[in-house]
């Protein structure tokens, strides 16, 4: 039975090794994945704890789903203190990690201490061995992973790693796995670092009994044809991603040379197009791969055709990376866009968060904060390629002093850099934005400045708020499971009704996060896709867990105060600008200056925003503060934490 | 009219499905180990290639069997299994020359593709058709074909180049 996978307590400093079941009643709470890593989050740190140190605990696991019959249940979730924001760490990923933990009989781990040199933890049906890794130290992210392999003589091992960016404790350092696959947000691979845990590698044979088997197949293939009939979904499926970059730049909504402008011109070579005819002449006609189990195959193969590079193979590159090395420096190319992706790949370093501080760095260059001095030489101009990879590079091995420097991540590198740098960095509570503008929509605008774990879409981007569906589509999706009978808009200028919509798409997301689901397979991209109601039904015919619509409502909501909780704890504050639920001031100040119609020219409005925000604490049943009354406390269960359940 | 699994590696994405389908259809149990279908990965080249039972006409595994375990089925064709008569002494899965027949180690028993009683699961979830259930004798016209479209593209491509020139 998914009920019957452990949780396991890994001490590096001691080496102590603990494996508990995980209570029924935990399981009705959280159920798994992000939600209960919240709740061990919350429990097993103090208040303050120095991220780097052996005090911060690392949490890695999978859904309750997963490896179960239920669809597309690849994803691996960890959890700590983020070196990088000093508030919640939360990353996810596909792959096919988590589900060989769960044949490896776990779904949770808990990892505590620092070991006195590197090692990795090998976990092998129900037994758990910290090994040495002193030969594997240094090794990229595939090098990492194929030489456990070798040396535990199975190809089918799986491993999360870190690369020589984790090791050299860069704060937005991935924890990865397979060739791309990573764990890229808040510097989950930065705290293995710090642990002197290069990898965890597993491998399993263990049953997991489904609960109604007959039904669970049949379900899951209902889901698939509603999954690949979406239209979006079958576009995801021949084009990535970077199918998304391409349409969003098409109107403005793209942010390019550090948010200076909203659209990428003359980006041919960048385009989703021209990525896919790439991968078309060096892999085949099939060039998609997928995850686990799932039928959407997003993620595209890809040999690099020319430079340095030329000839190794790689997967993606992602939106983010289309953004990180193409948009966002102004580098429009397709090769550069591709040679960054790899190369942050081997590294185990977040697109995301790389492009974006160089191309901050770029802006202080062309603004003369930064200086060729402090660049050592490289002319940091936006728009030159070379600079731009040297960078990443420099980066990952913190060479020289802005190498080291923005290493650190935005905020520590701005106090270091000073001047007015902090003004140009667009990010929240510490993280840098996704390469998107959300001046022209309000509501992905308060998704990222509320997001849990800093300024990120996969929170709470209610993205279907760009299609414009018909404002009875919208209550019919939105006023499930817990009705809904507020204003809603379906123009995606307007500020009406969206705390609502991010509130709801906040749950959903942690919903799946929570079974171990992609959000591909949610309403995330796809009106039509399945979310609370057919959880119960896939839940239940794999697990023999009963839940109704609402209570896994209950759950997501559960688990995300637990998560504001923790972010409470740690020093989040609604107006700080480094801390808080709050936006760069560009958002307000700068208009933007391409982009379709009604996009330029449009900038947040200042009291329109903080009252959409009074309105998103007002769903939470948060005080204007932003922290959650001892009411919602209560009715969530949360009155008495940390309970230390588990 | 027999039909066989025809697979088109190529299409292959490598997302294992079939696996835990297979797996969950005969046992109700997720587990890969009990899979009769298997994609093997050179991950470092995207390559993913599934391997199932060729069901053979001469089949290795039943000529090989010491108390003749193995046998056709009638209606359907495949090599089947009597656990009434099979002592587990796994001759045939040594023999079998493309690693189809498999030994679960939990059962203790061999265990081998029985094509779901005619409804082969993991072609049932492959939206991809990298594996396919078709008319034994339709296999080589569908090569057929396909290669004749490969013949005629390449002809077009070296009509074009020809004419560029």
């Amino acid at each position: 039975m998914a009920l019957d996978r452990k949780i396991a307590y890994i001490d590096l400093t001691t080496g102590e090794i603990e494996t508990k079941p995980i209570p029924l009643e935990v399981r009705k709470k959280f159920l798994g994945g992000r939600g209960l890593d919240a709740y061990l989050l919350y429990n097993h740190t103090k208040k303050g704890c120095d991220p780097l140190s052996p005090d911060n605990v690392l949490m890695i696991s999978g859904g309750i789903l997963t490896a179960t019959c239920a669809s597309a249940t690849a994803r691996t979730h960890v959890m700590a203190k983020s070196p990088l924001t000093g508030l919640l760490g939360s990353a996810n990923m596909g792959g096919f990690f988590a589900p060989e933990l769960a044949w490896a009989g776990f779904h949770h781990l808990v990892i505590k201490g620092k070991a006195k040199k590197p090692v990795y933890i090998w976990i092998h049906n129900g037994e758990i061995e910290i090994r040495d890794a002193g030969n594997i130290w240094g090794k990229t992210v595939t090098e990492t992973q194929w030489a456990i392999r070798k040396e535990l003589d199975d190809e089918d091992v799986k491993c999360a790693v870190i690369g020589p960016a984790g090791e050299n404790l860069v704060r937005f350092a991935n924890i990865m796995t397979g060739i791309k696959n990573a764990a890229g947000r808040t510097g989950m691979g930065c705290v293995m670092g710090s642990k002197n845990l290069k990898a965890v590698a597993a491998r399993g044979t263990m049953d997991i009994k489904i609960a109604h088997p007959v039904e669970a197949l049949e379900y899951n293939k209902r889901f698939i044809d509603q999954i690949t009939s979406a239209k979006v979904n079958q576009t995801q499926g021949t084009l990535g991603t970077p199918f998304i970059w391409g349409a969003t730049n098409s109107w403005g909504g793209i942010r390019t040379r550090n948010f200076q402008y909203n659209q990428c011109e003359n980006a041919d070579d960048i385009e989703p197009e021209r990525i896919d005819e790439i991968c078309e002449e060096t892999m085949g006609p099939y060039h998609m791969t997928g995850c686990f189990g799932c039928q959407v195959h997003c993620r595209a193969q890809y040999k690099i055709p020319s430079g340095p590079y030329a000839g190794e193979y790689d997967e993606g590159p992602e939106y983010t990376s289309q953004g990180a090395f193409g948009g966002e420096p102004d580098c429009k190319s397709a090769v550069t866009v591709l040679t960054g992706n790899h190369l942050v790949d081997q590294y185990g370093m977040d697109n995301l968060e790389t492009g974006s501080i160089i191309s901050w760095a770029m802006e202080l260059y062309e603004l003369g904060i930064l200086t060729s001095k402090d660049t050592d030489g490289v002319d940091l101009r936006f728009g030159n390629d070379e600079a731009l990879l040297e960078m990443v590079h420099r980066i990952a091995f913190r060479k020289g002093w802005l190498g080291d420097t923005l290493a650190d991540g935005g905020v520590q590198a701005s106090e270091k850099i000073g001047k007015d740098s902090f003004s140009y960095l667009i990010q929240v509570k510490g993280m840098s934005n996704l390469h998107s503008d959300e001046r022209a929509t309000p509501a992905l605008a308060l998704n990222i400045a509320t997001g849990s774990r800093g300024s990120d879409h996969l929170r709470s981007r209610p993205a279907i708020d760009l299609y414009h569906l018909p404002e009875e589509v919208l209550r019919k999706i939105y006023s499930n499971p817990v009705p809904y009978d507020g204003p809603l808009s379906s123009e995606h200028t307007s500020y009406v009704g969206k705390p609502w919509m991010v509130f709801w798409q906040e749950n959903c997301y942690m919903g799946v996060d929570c079974l171990g689901i992609c959000k591909y397979h949610t309403t995330f991209l796809g009106a039509t896709l399945p979310n609370f109601e057919d959880w119960t039904k896939v839940l239940l015919y794999n697990t023999g867990l009963e839940l109704s619509p609402k209570e896994i409502w209950d759950v997501a909501e559960r688990c995300y105060n637990i998560e504001r909780l923790f972010n409470l704890r740690e020093g989040l504050k609604r107006d700080d600008l480094k801390k808080g639920d709050t936006l760069n001031h560009r958002y307000f100040d700068e208009p933007c200056r391409r982009g379709a119609p009604d996009v330029i020219g449009a900038h947040i409005d200042r009291e329109k925003f903080n009252k959409m925000i009074d309105e998103y604490y007002e769903h939470h049943g948060w005080d204007e503060k932003g922290v959650p009354t001892k009411k919602t406390l209560k009715r969530l269960g949360l009155d008495k934490e940390p309970s230390h359940l588990i | 009219m027999e039909k066989v699994l025809m697979i088109d590696y190529q299409k292959c994405t490598g997302c294992r499905l079939c696996e835990l389908v297979c797996s969950v259809m005969h046992d109700g149990i997720s587990n890969p180990a009990r899979s009769r279908i298997k994609v093997m990965k050179w991950e470092s080249e995207g390559l993913y290639i599934p391997m199932a039972c060729q069901q053979c006409e001469d089949a290795p595994c039943m000529n090989v069997c010491p108390v003749k375990a193995i046998s056709r089925d009638k209606d359907l064709g495949y090599v089947m299994v009597d656990y009434d008569v099979c002592i587990g002494c796994r001759s045939c899965v040594a023999i079998c020359p493309f690693g189809a027949m498999n030994y679960n180690i939990i059962d203790k028993k061999v265990f081998k593709c029985d094509l779901c009683g005619g409804d082969p699961q993991c072609v049932r979830f492959c939206a991809e058709k990298a594996i396919d259930y078709v008319d034994a004798g339709e296999l080589s016209v569908m090569k057929k074909r396909q290669a004749a479209q490969r013949l005629s593209d390449a002809g077009k491509e070296a009509a074009a180049l020809q004419a560029a020139v």
